[in-house]
């Protein structure tokens, strides 16, 4: 299966199979105008299986929801058909309006207007808790 | 500026000093009197309580000041509307420390982020009661005499009961505390608790539905009512709402020394036979729930620089 390569945008690579969906729709990528290619379960030497997304466009890609989703992805800024800059991704310490509190007790489920904010309670583990009522993030 | 939210807040030291203050405050009420002459407590309450409002409203009194109520959510701007964030704001003008009970859980912490004085969580929802907590600590340690090395047992609803949750995470903290966990499997402690507090700390415990085989052992038997108020579904309220019912023939097994506790209200988890049992010690609970909220005050209005 080919993809073109493009000249000026965002490769996000070593994807976990399985995880570029979320990421696509965590990133609001289905609002761009550009061509965007989810590659799924592609042949990886070191993974076994991943997914890729190319986006071709050269815009701001908000590496909390990457780090999120899966830090062990890597991000690529293509600039004239160069890699010009390979970001290292962390899992943030907070999370703010990416994910929302599923409590329906959270007091987020009746102040519409409050942030969603999300922290970073167990790194091993990967788990995220609401900062209002400390409902874990799923 | 300090507020209390979750009994996680207060570390061990200073828990030891609020209840070094409340023992105080016993042996020499009249010194602390005039304490918060002029000083004004809100307490902001949007679901319905007695014992945790009128002891804030009792404590705030005896140290001399002043008290601004709402009482229920119905009788406040918040039945217009009006958000968290801007009842904090507002009551922040007129009081000098805030009391918050709300149904939702994180209200107060949204208070606290908003408000321009000290605000205390007085309990939301399932989720933290922390000066439950501190009448809980103080009772302990008025009865045995320290909070470590002690077996309790926590009886009931332990899935949605507040209470348990801040007590597990306040004694887990102290050395040689260990718990028994009685409930029917409908009501088990969260994972969260268990992976988070006991797990995590290497805490010993054990879960039963039995609570009579485990009496022996315990030191501290921590009763629970079963809150028709945290269940979306009426019939598995009542399903459950009789779980456990402490009767004289179940103390059978127990110490002499054991130490009945109840966060109060009852329903009918507790026979009124174990009131005159030298072992219940729920209305002492409530007593130093009052001195506790008043340690707390004083505190907290200090660290503020009001006092």
């Amino acid at each position: 299966m080919n993809i073109d390569s493009i000249h000026n945008g965002v490769v996000i690579d070593h994807i976990t199979a399985g995880c570029g969906m979320q990421l696509y729709d965590l990133l609001g990528l289905s609002e761009l105008e550009c061509s965007v290619a989810i590659i799924k379960n592609v042949s990886s030497r070191k993974m076994g299986k991943k997914d890729i997304i190319k986006i071709d466009a050269d815009i701001p890609v908000n590496l909390d929801v990457i780090g999120y989703v899966d830090p062990n992805a890597t991000v690529n800024i293509i600039r004239g058909g160069v890699l010009v800059e390979k970001k290292t991704i962390d899992m943030p310490q907070l999370l703010t309006n990416v994910i929302k509190c599923k409590n329906p007790r959270c007091i987020t489920s009746t102040e519409q207007e409050l942030p969603h904010v999300f922290r970073l309670t167990d790194r091993e583990h990967k788990i995220y808790r609401c900062i209002y009522c400390e409902t874990k993030a799923n | 500026m300090r507020s209390v939210i979750s009994i996680l807040d207060l570390s061990v030291a200073e828990i030891d000093g609020l209840m070094q203050t409340a023992c105080d405050i016993i042996a020499n009420p009249a010194h602390y009197a005039d304490a918060c002459r002029g000083k004004k407590l809100a307490t902001l309450f949007f679901e319905p309580s007695t014992r945790t409002r009128l002891s804030f409203e009792a404590a705030m009194y005896e140290l001399g000041g002043n008290v601004l109520s709402v009482s229920s959510g119905s009788s406040s701007s918040a039945a217009k509307g009006e958000s968290v964030a801007d009842t904090a704001k507002t009551v922040s003008c007129y009081a000098d420390i805030i009391a918050m009970r709300h149904p939702k859980e994180g209200a107060p912490y949204v208070a606290s982020l908003n408000a321009t004085v000290p605000v205390i969580n007085a309990g939301d929802g399932g989720h933290n009661h922390p000066t439950q907590t501190l009448a809980d600590l103080l009772t302990i340690y008025r009865q045995k005499g320290g909070l470590g090395n002690i077996t309790v047992g926590l009886c009931g609803d332990l899935k949605f009961g507040r209470t348990v949750h801040s007590l597990i995470s306040a004694l887990s903290r102290y050395e040689g505390v260990k718990f028994a966990l009685i409930s029917p499997l409908e009501l088990k402690l969260p994972s969260y608790v268990k992976n988070d507090v006991l797990k995590k700390k290497g805490i010993p415990y054990i879960q039963t539905t039995d609570l009579v085989s485990v009496m022996p052992e315990l030191d501290i038997l921590y009763m629970t009512r079963v809150q028709r108020e945290r269940f979306f579904n009426e019939e598995d309220y009542l399903r459950l709402k009789d779980s456990y019912i402490l009767e004289p023939k179940k103390l059978a097994g127990a110490r002499q020394d054991l130490c009945i506790m109840h966060p109060l209200p009852r329903v009918n988890e507790i026979s009124v036979a174990i009131d005159s049992d030298p072992r219940a010690c729920y209305f002492k609970q409530v007593l130093n729930g009052k001195y506790m909220r008043m340690a707390l005050i004083l505190k907290l209005l200090k660290e503020a620089g009001t006092l």
